[in-house]
């Protein structure tokens, strides 16, 4: 979807609207104080990760942003919270961190994209956890 | 909180306050510029009548790994409405790290006529002042830059060798585990852009963020921040010290602490950083 937006101020607009749309990982799963061992590491908006695994084997994940500025990981967890629903954990496991670039386009760069970026690449590997297990015992 | 006029700086006028700036919104001569790490920020709401620059879109040289030259400051500071007669308050995110940062690349064309409003974005919203995502839009001037002079406050890597080799101080404000090399062991992680990890030799470690209070985003007092530099760190006012993180983002609110807070002499601040040192061939890393 973002590839096709080439206006600028139109994904700006867009991006804000995830962001707002944001909800953070449930109480059940957990609260604040967040554990360090999830923790998004390089991400100055102190971004936190879960996954979860649905009945029927769907990965559902969740994230915290705890820092109240970081509106750009808020707009990424919620645009990976809706483009994973009723994914599988391969499936979740193979999203490329060239999906900060695409979403953000030119606004990213090795100074500021790091703590996105890690933020996809802790979600993959969450995912690959869930699909090795998943294999191992399947 | 006490005023910063209280707090004993060096150069306690290049900081003004938030009711300073509520006070002065719609005065002329001034420009509000708000400088981000997170891209959405500025648009998601911003002081009336900020514009913004930011470090990647409009400071960097879109080619070479370098800044933007006299004829691009120019035109960048027309747009935005400035001469070089109006006073610049930079703001932003995260205590105002790339607020320095951007206020340091304007110090490289001698734009003095520069302050930083303490405690940026996060004691703005904390103080319930307004915010708007209007954009102001200000009639083009003209601006007539000098060159660019790098030297008295940019230290490259040439400079940064003779340093280290004269047994010179440096500060290492990334976090203790990138000093150490620690973090760039981590896998599956992005590790900074560099093949090594550890510090340049005779660096000392200081985090950036000691020097300022993560609750309101403010920098701490002189008598704090002379307890971290001068009675643990053993740094003196006189010392020709260079400052370094990863790519100087981090660093150049450490130099603007120590230069403009503490009234240190000669500081530098290495752009180039870890990016550059920790994948650079042959040159001394310790760990």
């Amino acid at each position: 979807m973002f590839d096709v937006v080439a206006d600028r101020e139109e994904r700006v607009m867009l991006l804000l609207d995830y962001a707002e749309r944001f909800r953070p990982v449930p109480s059940s799963i957990a609260t604040p104080p967040y554990p360090e061992d999830r923790k998004v590491p390089y991400c100055e908006s102190d971004a936190y990760v879960w996954m979860t695994q649905n009945p029927g084997g769907t990965i559902t994940p969740h994230f915290a942003v705890e820092n109240p500025s970081g509106v750009s990981a808020k707009a990424l967890a919620a645009i990976l919270m809706e483009g994973l629903q009723g994914a599988t954990p391969e499936e979740a496991a193979s999203v490329s961190e060239d999906i900060v670039e695409r979403i953000f386009r030119q606004n990213i760069s090795m100074g500021k994209g790091m703590g996105l970026t890690a933020m996809v690449q802790r979600m993959a590997a969450e995912a690959k956890a869930m699909s090795g297990k998943a294999t191992a015992h399947g | 909180m006490t005023s910063t006029e209280v707090r004993a700086y060096a150069h306690p006028e290049v900081l003004v306050s938030t009711d300073w700036v509520a006070q002065n919104l719609k005065t002329s001569g001034i420009r509000l510029v708000e400088s981000n790490e997170d891209v959405l920020l500025y648009s998601s709401g911003h002081i009336p009548g900020a514009v913004q620059v930011d470090w990647t879109a409009d400071l960097n040289d879109p080619l070479r790994r370098d800044y933007i030259g006299k004829g691009a400051f120019e035109a960048l500071l027309s747009r935005i409405g400035v001469t070089p007669e109006t006073t610049v308050v930079f703001y932003g995110d995260k205590s105002n790290w790339w607020a320095c940062y951007a206020f340091w690349v304007f110090q490289l064309f001698g734009h003095t006529k520069a302050k930083i409003m303490d405690g940026g974005r996060l004691k703005w919203e904390k103080e319930g002042r307004p915010m708007t995502r209007e954009i102001p839009a200000y009639p083009s001037t003209q601006y007539t830059a000098r060159d660019r002079k790098d030297a008295p406050i940019r230290a490259f890597r040439n400079d940064v060798l003779a340093h280290v080799a004269a047994g010179r101080p440096l500060v290492d404000v990334r976090s203790p585990e990138e000093y150490s090399g620690q973090r760039l062991h981590m896998p599956n992680y992005p590790n900074e852009g560099a093949l090594r990890g550890g510090h340049i030799p005779g660096a000392r470690s200081v985090p950036w963020s000691r020097a300022a209070d993560p609750e309101n985003g403010t920098f701490k007092s002189a008598e704090e921040l002379w307890k971290i530099y001068r009675q643990e760190q053993g740094l003196q006012p006189t010392d020709d010290v260079v400052a370094y993180c990863r790519i100087g983002e981090r660093s150049s609110h450490t130099w603007f602490v120590l230069t403009y807070l503490l009234g240190f002499q000669h500081v530098r601040n290495y752009d180039g950083s870890w990016t550059e040192w920790g994948n650079l061939v042959d040159v001394p890393i310790e760990r």
